[in-house]
């Protein structure tokens, strides 16, 4: 048995081992070095709270440990780098459902000891005995903290399960409201509110309850209604929430270790969320809302014709080529290409030429997505650029190739003011010399406006599926 | 179908309208070839290279009109050939269906289809079969080489021990195809170029090339291509006044001077007068390539190389493209093979004449007995129009640093600003909440500001591992439940059960993932 002040210590080491995690993700190579970092954290808080004072039910601990850790290697040894977006909202909606039933544990717990007198709370341990001695004021302020942790949680828990329903494909992607909209969202939190008023003045489970229902319903609403492109704000909104879920709860237990890994999740969802708002030109409310702004006029003709190429003359044109700049999205992953562009890429260097890599911020259904997508394919990470350090690089290029990207690379966005996007940064693949566009058929991208890129004159159309074209190219290529 | 190549009949004609590998190309989409013998014999096919690639050579122009269902030739076909066409024959040649009025006439009685390949619209989608664009580049190529040809010294400047050679200075008039190609050849062979359009928005095409764009200090209206298709247009009196002013201007300074300026169905101007050509430096070349259309200087003589009695060479031959007959032909035969291409959507051998389509409509002058020319404008503009560009103005030094300074102002300002609200709002908590809360609250707010401060340091590529670990460590409520589990209560105990299990597949999955993504992770 550990005793409170070792237990706190290993706490604190855990703290600085989770910020130095989370620094560490500044670099690919440190990269390597911090998770390990948050490794050992995670196992030292765990440790020293298992062996610490007031734990009980030894055997429950380690089967459940056993069973969790064994489902949890299971997923990450199956689970292919696609499938990684609904995979990390799965993971969201865990820690929103451990949140709720915590916070529900504290509130059981909270009634049954104000049920004893006071040879027996004298009794008490652990957690109980740490309720036993609040006073008055605490434990109205424990009510607030274990309310807020239970809708926090709640919300997390039900929009992670409809994200990860949409991002696997088993909900439709598109945005669906019931009617009433946004009304019935704030009429639930009203509900929400007006139970936490009755909650503090003594009523008993049905106004937590009455809560829960009503979060619940939010957090299933809410992500309903937004499209799947919107898909990397809301998961790294909900990365957001399931911090501050975990926070309340640390509030509620008096635990500061909780608190802080709480605090510190809860601010890196917010800032990715601000980073993805920010890269889309959209403010975070309009996004939560769902769909994308009314356009200020009428968006400026496209004139000219999409002019499609034959896998012969894409081969033509890169061969011909010295820099070619890559610029992959959401379609690159849906179709399962980024094996054929790694090979791509790597018989095109092989041959001499510069071959980089355009990232939109917003590219795929995550943060990140695409950087992990060509990690897996083998892409080295050096010849795949930001955005921003690669934009004025294309003047100088002599083939741009888009594959499975839309709205990412619209000329509109900057040259109509008029356009649902203007403003929005997007990558200028058109001031290439040559653009070929990879692209299933002629239709539009999630916003549904024209594209006037695929009008340019310097735009050549390679029709079809990314996997099957970029593996003919390759044949071509090899003739 | 059937599609052959005559030998071209025009005097000192080399090219020809297919090619061994065109030919190659053709039979994939499902046709027979034939060539005339010796059609390709100028341009250094053999008819043997034919054979090897499954042409079948016939002995003379009777047998290959009456043998083929597509004749492809070069020139316009001239009356002879157009007597041996028959109903249902196509055509596909240069035309020139405006000025060649009769011939089109009777192409018609014969009830043939004929495609010109100079009526091919000058639209994205039609690149690959724009033969006046292949020529053109050729011919400016060629211009070049024939003025090194007739130029006595070197084109590049150099500094040698026996002396020094300046460069030879270089004016490309008309920047069009044929203009953009000479220019191109001049600039990489050493010269001083400079060009000169009436399209002043061709003037980055020239700076891009290395050249340098003649401006002309005019107030009138400038024209704009796009309304012309790409083509110029005649230009106003006063514009032709300045521009004249201009080039008298620079005429004495030019070694070589390469005129490509042609508007269409029109005779070439003139832009290069005789007193031009006498104010040049003895030795000086001047290439006229509208030659064929008059010429743009006074001195040409259509197929003539002339020399003036102050010394320059004026040439204006009008054969360029004739003269590198081996590229010409690969080039051409190859816009022939894509046009070929569009008549065959099914690539089984197979000609649609299909009306609807812009180009073959376009290009096709006379079908089925009727003349169908000129064609109905397109459904697509060639180009768009050119849009007003606005240059904001220049900030000045001044005016940058008042904006920075603002800027910093503002800046400051809203920090100080959510400062001291952040504060407002942490003391009115402190003044109701206990002091056991306080002492936890203290921490959540340092945790959040360390969290801000570390976050933004994470590298973009790494978001996605990023919500992984933080996914991970997010399991940290495991601490939680993980306290209530020694609970008295059996609901207590199985709901902190679930907790952990839950929290744990989190923690578990979160930092495997995590390593396995950041495993994939490879520098080149």
């Amino acid at each position: 048995m550990l005793s409170t002040g070792i237990v706190a210590a290993a706490y604190i080491a855990a703290a600085v081992l989770f910020i130095l995690s989370l620094g560490g993700l500044s670099g690919q190579e440190s990269a390597k070095r911090a998770v390990w970092y948050g490794i050992a954290g995670m196992a030292l808080a765990l440790v020293a709270t298992i062996f610490g004072p007031g734990i009980g039910h030894g055997w429950v601990i380690a089967l459940m440990l056993i069973i969790g850790g064994g489902l949890g290697w299971y997923v990450a040894k199956r689970v292919e780098m696609t499938e990684m977006p609904q995979l990390v909202a799965a993971l969201h909606s865990f820690v929103g459902l451990a949140a709720v039933f915590i916070g529900y544990n504290s509130y059981i717990e909270m009634a049954r000891v104000a049920a004893m007198d006071e040879t027996a709370r004298a009794a008490l341990s652990g957690f109980a005995a740490i309720i036993a001695h609040k006073t008055g004021a605490e434990l109205s302020i424990l009510r607030v903290e274990l309310f807020l942790g239970v809708f926090i949680g709640a919300v997390t828990f039900t929009g992670s399960v409809v994200a990860f329903g949409k991002l696997a494909g088993k909900l439709d992607g598109k945005a669906k409201k019931m009617p009433g909209g946004h009304m019935l969202n704030i009429a639930a939190a009203v509900v929400s509110l007006i139970a936490l008023i009755a909650f503090l003045n003594g009523a008993g489970a049905w106004a937590l309850i009455l809560m829960t229902l009503c979060a619940l319903f939010i957090g299933w609403h809410l992500i309903m209604g937004i499209g799947g492109a919107d898909m990397p704000v809301v998961v790294s909104m909900l990365n957001s929430y399931s911090g501050w879920a975990a926070a309340a709860i640390g509030f509620s237990l008096g635990n500061d270790l909780l608190i802080v890994t709480g605090a510190l999740v809860g601010s890196s969802g917010a800032i990715l969320s601000y980073i993805m708002c920010k890269a889309m030109n959209r403010s975070f409310i309009s996004v939560i809302l769902g769909g994308f702004g009314a356009s200020k006029g009428p968006a400026m003709k496209v004139e000219g014709e999409q002019v499609a190429i034959d896998t012969q003359g894409v081969a033509d044109l890169l061969t011909e080529a010295e820099s070619i700049i890559i610029v992959p999205g959401y379609g690159m992953a849906v179709a399962q290409a980024q094996q054929a562009v790694s090979e791509l890429t790597q018989l095109l260097r092989s041959r001499g030429k510069e071959v980089r890599f355009a990232i939109h911020p917003v590219a795929g259904r995550l943060p990140g997505h695409m950087n992990v997508l060509l990690a897996e394919a083998k892409v080295p990470y050096d010849i795949v650029m930001e955005m921003d350090e690669i934009n004025d690089d294309f003047p100088n290029t002599d083939v741009a190739m888009v594959i499975g990207s839309n709205d990412t690379v619209n000329p509109a966005a900057e040259e109509d003011p008029n356009s649902p996007i203007a403003g929005m940064p997007v990558v200028e693949v058109w001031k290439a010399r040559h653009v070929i566009v990879c692209k299933r058929g002629q239709g539009t991208g999630y916003s549904g406006i024209e594209n006037p890129l695929f009008y340019k004159e310097n735009t050549r159309m390679f029709y079809g599926d990314a996997k099957k074209s970029i593996g003919d190219l390759l044949v071509a290529l090899k003739r | 179908m059937r599609i052959g190549a005559p030998k071209e009949v025009f005097e000192g004609e080399a090219r020809v309208a297919m090619t061994p590998d065109s030919a190659t190309q053709l039979q994939k989409l499902g046709h027979q070839c034939f060539v005339e013998t010796g059609a390709g014999q100028a341009a250094g096919f053999t008819d043997a290279a034919y054979q090897a690639a499954g042409v079948t050579v016939l002995p003379g122009a009777e047998a290959l009109f009456s043998g083929v269902d597509v004749v492809v030739k070069v020139r316009p076909p001239v009356e002879a050939e157009i007597d041996r066409l028959s109903k249902g024959q196509t055509v596909i040649s240069f035309f020139y269906p405006a000025q060649n009025a009769e011939l089109l006439a009777r192409a018609e009685a014969t009830g043939a289809t004929v495609i010109a390949m100079d009526m091919v619209p000058r639209i994205s989608r039609a690149q690959k079969m724009d033969a006046l664009s292949s020529m053109a580049n050729i011919g400016g190529y060629r211009a070049v080489i024939e003025a090194a040809n007739n130029f006595g010294r070197f084109f590049t400047g150099q500094v040698t021990a026996a002396g020094k050679v300046p460069p030879a200075k270089v004016l490309v008039i008309g920047a069009g195809v044929a203009g953009l190609a000479a220019t191109g050849a001049a600039v990489s062979l050493g010269a001083i170029t400079y060009a000169f359009d009436v399209r002043p928005e061709v003037a980055e095409q020239i700076n891009s090339m290395g050249a340098e764009f003649v401006f002309l200090d005019f107030a009138g209206e400038a024209q704009d291509g796009a309304a012309t298709g790409g083509y110029a247009a005649p230009s106003s009196p006063e514009f032709r006044e300045a521009q004249l002013k201009k080039f008298r201007e620079i005429a004495p300074d030019m070694d070589i001077v390469i005129s490509t300026a042609l508007i269409p169905g029109r005779p070439a101007p003139v832009l290069w007068t005789k007193d031009m050509v006498d104010s040049m430096k003895r030795g000086s070349v001047v290439i006229d390539l509208a030659a064929e259309r008059g010429g743009n200087c006074e001195y040409t003589v259509p197929d003539q190389r002339v020399v003036t009695e102050s010394g320059v060479i004026v040439i204006g031959y009008t054969d360029f493209p004739s003269r590198m007959a081996a590229q010409a032909s690969q080039l051409y035969s190859t816009n022939i093979r894509h046009m070929i291409a569009d008549l065959t959507p099914g690539k089984d051998g197979v000609i649609v004449q299909n009306m609807e389509d812009d180009v073959i409509r376009s290009a096709t002058v006379a079908h089925d007995g009727a003349i169908t020319f000129p064609p109905p404008p397109l459904k697509v503009k060639a180009i768009a129009a050119q849009k007003p560009r606005e240059k904001a103005p220049e900030p000045t030094p001044e005016e940058r640093k008042a904006a920075e300074a603002a800027a910093f102002r503002k800046a400051t300002r809203t920090q100080v600003g959510l400062l001291a609200l952040g504060t407002v709002l942490i003391l009115a908590v402190g003044a109701v909440a206990p002091a056991s809360f306080m002492s936890h609250f203290v921490v959540f707010m340092l945790a959040c500001f360390v969290g801000f401060q570390v976050i933004w340091g994470v590298s973009h590529s790494l978001h996605t591992p990023l919500m992984a670990v933080t996914n991970a460590i997010s399991g940290i409520v495991i601490l939680g439940a993980l306290a209530q589990i020694g609970s008295g209560s059996w609901l207590v105990t199985v709901l902190a059960a679930l907790s952990v299990l839950v929290a744990t597949i989190n923690i578990a999955g979160g930092f495997l993932v995590t390593r396995r993504m950041l495993a994939m992770f490879q520098k080149s």
